[in-house]
This record gives structure tokens, C-alpha cells and sequence, in this order.
């Protein structure tokens, strides 16, 4: 195995590699293309309620994939990270609560916000390092209940049952960033600009390690890493996409108030990355995407068929358990078994994977 | 017990020092001086009965889920769900037949029918895969919540207590003397101490049946290790289907009984799942009186919270477990394994 490593690098780095540009898959351009131009096609409801949506719920989930995908814990606290961001914005910022809200200019409220929900989610993270496994499910659930119960019940910073209404995002550069294709464009350049950070840390060292410590914390530590250590930065970077993406939907809804991190969110924000598969970067994105679409379109889709338009979550809740009943992966387990199928042959049986195919290429 | 004293010889003094100090406040009548700083007696009674009732109510939650955790590594997160069905169910009965005492036994046996479907169709297929079940279960309690509040509607419900535990009961415990002295006895809802009693009384039993017969032995092999118990030529699904039955069952029970004294409206299931999650964090998984204890911990922490501070009451039940998550990670009475 070994020395297929090597052989991979040697390979990798001895080949004539063109400009940079050139490596970039195709269906990345074609994705990218269809973003870039989707205001085009897609009317005002598309661009900021469908695709806003999506990519804001995309990159609070994708910090819980990175948690749970290249950490090995599954955190639910990330949708409480992204309210604590919401809500500085909110104080710190301006809202139509004016007597809680400080009013400081977007220079220096965003980045507060960003630091604050990165000190919580660290404190969270060192909390729930201490367990492990289903522990840490239930640990991050509950503290995140408390944070929803303690935003309720405070007035004096949080403003309580009703939290905070009229928090738009800045005039920057003469353009209304609430306008749909604006922000069509914000969110997207964060999502983005999240993926692409998510890749990248995931292939630095510190990736690397934190993926070794999902697969064996002992070893890792016997080899001299600082596995809590890894794991509580994992958390607190994790905390910094929430936090992103809770200071955009704090800005697309214009409010915030404790449901934004209640129970039925927070879960929501495990059901999104599990039905888009927690392996990849993209796989939130998609869950993302499905969900949103589910979540607008199952009531016409309800009342069509005869049924009250109020059982969307029946509808949600039978896709869900059906789908990790059998794709524990999400949809891009289920693609990857399809193509797997598509590409075994019907009179040998066995299918030919791709790390075999790898290996043997490079060995001959 | 001994054990325990002669190792923390600090720790036991302080804990009899705290028992003393709460018997002391329990049972003498209070000086002036302390009225003035914390208020009246009976506010104080009050607050610890409620919470050692409110304790006995997430008992009867808690000790299901830490059972079937314990024995069987199942992570059931509609377990709440089972609360807010067997609520309903209860509900139901005791409206139809007019008795509040048949409600028990049947939704014990209808939830605990549904347990055991749960146990025999969702979790044996994926025993081991703690994340899988997770998200399972997760996915039930989306649909369950749904479907009750489909047949239930979103209104509250409050089941009625039978006639002859409506009204209050007088405790030998005294309230307050007046200057004529008078002694005046605390009164107390009797379907309370009911409900305190019938708490008491199961978690004696399960500790018995745990303990004393040979099921319990099973049982309790089959927590320490569950591949030598099944090696040893015993059926392990079948236990897992009693226990499971058994804890669902319990849940059910605990949702006439939350039913009765409080009320039952959507939402309900997450409260009483994330109560059963706290208690046996604090308590320690799988462990039937580290079970008892943390329900004790966070009824009396809830209601005196509530009591003497009234905003942040359910900070005081996070802090206490945060506070047991750092310095004992395996609960207060679990084993670390």
C-alpha cells in the first residue's frame, strides 16, 4: 500500500502538468456556468428563497459535515452557532429593537458576531470532545436546547420569545443587498467560498490528522498528535461556516428570534446533511437543495393529491427514514452504488472499482 | 456505600453535611431571620416536592431509555415520542371508560406492543451502527410528532385524576407556626404523592426483578457483555425484546402520568427526550439508580430554578450537566468502560 503512495506522488509530481486550469474537471465549469448564470433564468422567488436558501443551509450543514464527515463526530450544535451569529448581528448591529441594539457600523459588527459564535462553538467543542459516538449526539443536542430555552427566556440581551426583527445587511457599495439577485449573489459567493475552504483544510496537515484521529485516535496519539486538541479546532472552524451562514440568514429572513435554533431546526440541519451524504463537501448542498425544494413545493404537492398541505413533514420525515433506512450515504451513496451496479458485469458479477483500477495502472 | 466513604472521605462529609442541612429545613420551622432572606417555608416545601415529583415523572422517563441504552447500545431518540403517544393513548381511555387506573396497563401494553415492533423491524437490522439508529430514530420522531399532531390537533390536553386522589393531602411535615401557635400542616395535591409513591415503588421493583431473578440476570450479563450471553446459548433477542417492551411500555406509562399532573401538547416529546437525555448524562448511562439520582438532580435543580430564579431555571440543569461532563464524564454513577 505503501508503495502505491509513493508511486501516486512520484506520478503526480513528474507529470507535465499544464497551467492549473486545465486539471478542473468539466462538470465543474458546467456547474459553475449554470450558477453563474441562473439569474438569468430563474425569476426573483428562485434566486433568493429557493437558491439563498439552499446555499445558506448548505454551509450551515457542511460545518456539520466537517465535524462529522473528517472528525467522526456528528455535532448538533452548528445551528446553534449560526443563531449566536445571527443574533450579534443583531446586537451589535441594528435592528428594530433599538434598545438592545448597539448600532456599530458592519466592519465591526461582523467580524464580533464571527468571533463570538467561535468562542461558543469552541466551548461547545471542548465540551463534547470529552465523549465520544452517540454521546456527543446527545451531549451537542442537549446544549443546544439549553441555548434555545436561555434565548427565550433572556430579555436582557436576547430580547426573548420575539428576538429581533428588521436586521438587514449593509449598504455596501450602493447596492440593496436584500434585493434577490444581490443576494442570490452574496450567498453564493459564500457557499463557495466555504466549499472551497472545506477542501483545502481537508488536504493541509491539519486535515489530514484530524481525518486520522477519526480513523484511530489512539494511534494518532501514540504518534504524538494532540487528538483533543485537533478535535476542539475542528469545532472551532466549523463554528466560523456556521457562523457565516447564520449572519446570511439572519439577514435573508430580516429577523431572529429563538425558533431559529430550536429542536425541530437543529434537527433539520442533521436531516440536510444526511440526506445529501456526510462524506463529501457537496453532499450538504444537495441535502440542502432537496430539502428547500420539499420544504416550498410538498404543500401544492400535498393538496394536489387531496391531502392537507400541512403534512409536509410526514412527507419529510418517510423520505428521511427511508432514505438512511437504505443509504445510510444519503444520495450520493445511493449514486456512487448505482454507478457501482452500472458499471458491473452482468456475467462475471463482481464489479471493477476504481481503487483497483488505480492501483493496477500504476503498478504496471 | 462504605466503599465510597472510606475513599472520599471529603466528598461523604460533604454530601451528609447537605443531607443535614436540606432534613434540617425540611422538618424544623424556620426562624424569622431566614423568612426574611429567602422567603417563606412553604414556598420553599413546595419547590422541593414539586421537583422530587417532577424527579419521579423523568424516573419513569429516563429509566426506560437508560435501560434499553444500557443493555442493548440501542440510541432510541423517539422515546419521547413513546411519552407523548402513551399520553394521548392514556388520555383517550380514561375518557371513553371514565377510569384512570385501566389507562395504565392498556397503554402499557399498546406502547410497549410498539416497542417491541421497533425493536424487532428497525433495530436489529442495524445492531452496532449507533449513528445509523440515531438518524432512524430521529426520522421516527419527525414522523410520530407529525402524526400525532395530525389525529391530536395542537391543543393541550390535561388527563383527569380520579376522584379519590383529587384535592390536597396533609403532610406530618410543618409548614408554618402562628404567633398563636397554632401549628399548620403543609398540604400537598395527593395524585402527587401518588405519583411519588408509584415512582418509588417501580423503581424498587426494577431494581428487585434486576437483581433477585434470574431475567434480571440475564439482563444485567447481558450489559456487561452481550456476545459471551449470547454464546452461552441464551436467546439475547428475546431479552431485547422484553426490555425494550418494557422501557417503551414505562415511557407510555410516564405519559399518563406527565398527562395528569402537567399536560400534553406537541412538543412535549423533544422536552421529555432531552429531560431523558440530561438525567442520564448526569446519571451515568445504562445505570437504573444513577437513573433515580439525576432525575432527582434535575427535578429539584428545575423547580427551585424556577422558584428562586425564575429566568434562568434551565441554565442551573445545563450548567449541572456541563459541570458533570467535566469532571465526570460517565455520569455520576456510571461505569467507564
Amino acid at each position: 500500500m505503501a508503495l502505491v503512495d509513493r508511486a501516486s506522488v512520484s506520478a503526480a509530481q513528474s507529470s507535465p502538468s499544464g497551467i492549473w486550469i486545465d486539471k478542473v474537471p468539466t462538470y465543474y465549469w458546467v456547474i459553475g456556468l449554470i450558477m453563474l448564470f441562473m439569474p438569468v433564468i430563474a425569476n426573483d422567488f428562485w434566486l433568493f428563497q429557493v437558491f439563498g436558501w439552499t446555499f445558506i443551509l448548505g454551509m450551515i450543514a457542511l460545518s456539520l459535515m466537517f465535524l462529522a464527515g473528517y472528525g467522526g463526530m456528528v455535532s448538533l450544535i452548528q445551528m446553534s452557532v449560526a443563531a449566536v451569529g445571527g443574533y450579534m448581528v443583531a446586537i451589535f448591529g441594528t435592528s428594530g429593537i433599538t434598545d438592545l441594539s448597539l448600532g456599530l457600523p458592519w466592519w465591526l459588527y461582523v467580524p464580533i458576531a464571527i468571533i463570538v459564535a467561535m468562542i461558543f462553538g469552541t466551548i461547545v467543542g471542548a465540551l463534547a470532545v470529552r465523549t465520544e459516538g452517540i454521546y456527543t449526539i446527545m451531549i451537542t443536542l442537549a446544549i443546544a436546547a439549553a441555548f434555545f430555552y436561555f434565548a427565550r427566556q433572556n430579555y436582557h440581551i436576547f430580547n426573548g420569545y420575539t428576538g429581533f426583527n428588521l436586521v438587514v445587511p449593509p449598504q455596501l457599495f450602493g447596492v440593496d443587498w436584500r434585493q434577490p439577485m444581490p443576494f442570490y449573489y452574496l450567498t453564493l459567493a459564500f457557499a463557495l467560498l466555504s466549499y472551497f475552504v472545506v477542501v483545502y483544510v481537508s488536504r493541509t496537515p491539519f486535515g489530514l490528522a484530524l481525518q486520522g484521529v477519526r480513523d484511530n485516535p489512539r494511534r494518532m496519539a501514540a504518534l504524538g498528535f494532540n487528538v483533543t486538541a485537533h478535535r476542539v479546532l475542528a469545532y472551532t472552524f466549523a463554528s466560523v461556516i456556521a457562523a457565516v451562514g447564520g449572519i446570511l440568514l439572519v439577514w435573508q429572513n430580516a429577523q431572529i428570534s429563538p425558533g431559529t435554533a430550536g429542536i425541530p431546526a437543529v434537527i433539520d440541519i442533521l436531516v440536510i446533511a444526511v440526506i445529501g451524504g456526510i462524506r463529501k463537501p457537496i453532499g450538504p448542498f444537495i441535502g440542502a437543495f432537496i430539502y428547500v425544494l420539499l420544504r416550498t413545493f410538498s404543500p401544492d404537492v400535498l393538496t394536489a393529491f387531496g391531502m392537507s398541505g400541512e403534512r409536509f413533514k410526514t412527507l419529510i420525515g418517510l423520505g428521511f427514514l427511508v432514505l438512511v433506512f437504505f443509504s445510510p450515504d444519503g444520495v450520493l451513496g445511493l449514486w456512487e452504488r448505482w454507478q457501482n451496479r452500472r458499471k458491473r458485469d452482468p456475467l462475471m458479477g463482481s464489479g471493477e472499482t476504481p481503487g483497483d483500477r488505480d492501483v493496477g495502472g500504476r503498478n504496471v | 456505600m462504605r466503599g465510597f466513604a472510606s475513599r472520599h472521605p471529603i466528598w461523604s462529609l460533604i454530601i451528609a453535611l447537605a443531607v443535614a442541612v436540606l432534613l434540617w429545613l425540611i422538618f424544623t420551622p424556620w426562624p424569622p431571620g431566614l423568612v426574611e432572606a429567602i422567603g417563606r417555608k412553604r414556598i420553599f416545601l413546595n419547590a422541593i416536592f414539586g421537583g422530587i415529583t417532577l424527579g419521579a415523572l423523568y424516573f419513569l422517563v429516563a429509566s426506560g431509555f437508560t435501560l434499553i441504552f444500557g443493555l442493548m447500545r440501542n440510541v432510541n431518540l423517539a422515546h419521547g415520542s413513546l411519552y407523548l403517544l402513551g399520553g394521548y393513548l392514556g388520555f383517550e381511555v380514561s375518557e371513553r371508560t371514565g377510569s384512570w387506573l385501566l389507562a395504565f396497563p392498556v397503554v402499557f401494553i399498546l406502547v410497549g406492543l410498539l416497542g417491541m415492533l421497533l425493536q424487532h423491524q428497525v433495530f436489529r437490522r442495524m445492531e452496532g451502527e449507533e449513528l445509523r439508529q440515531t438518524m432512524v430514530t430521529i426520522g421516527l420522531s419527525v414522523l410520530i410528532a407529525d402524526i400525532l399532531l395530525w389525529i391530536w390537533g395542537g391543543q393541550s390536553y390535561t388527563i383527569l385524576s380520579p376522584d379519590f386522589l383529587s384535592g390536597p393531602a396533609e403532610l406530618p411535615i410543618i409548614s408554618t407556626v402562628r404567633s398563636n401557635g397554632d401549628i399548620i400542616y403543609l398540604k400537598y395535591p395527593a395524585v402527587r404523592i401518588a405519583i411519588l409513591i408509584a415512582a418509588i415503588v417501580i423503581g424498587f421493583a426494577m431494581w428487585l426483578v434486576l437483581n433477585r431473578t434470574s431475567l434480571g440476570m440475564l439482563i444485567r450479563a447481558g450489559v456487561d457483555d452481550r456476545e459471551m450471553l449470547g454464546a452461552s446459548g441464551i436467546r439475547t433477542q428475546y431479552v431485547f425484546l422484553i426490555v425494550f417492551a418494557f422501557g417503551a411500555g414505562l415511557a407510555g406509562m410516564a405519559g399518563i402520568v406527565g398527562g395528569t399532573f402537567q399536560s400534553l401538547s406537541p412538543g412535549e416529546d423533544t422536552r421529555f427526550l432531552l429531560a431523558s437525555l440530561v438525567v442520564v448524562i448526569v446519571g451515568g448511562m445504562g445505570s437504573i439508580p444513577g437513573a433515580a439520582l439525576g432525575a432527582l438532580i434535575i427535578g429539584l435543580s428545575e423547580t427551585l430554578g424556577l422558584v428562586y430564579a425564575p429566568t434562568y431555571s434551565v441554565v442551573f440543569t445545563f450548567l449541572i450537566m456541563a459541570a458533570v461532563l467535566a469532571f465526570r464524564p460517565q455520569g455520576l454513577l456510571g461505569q467507564t468502560r
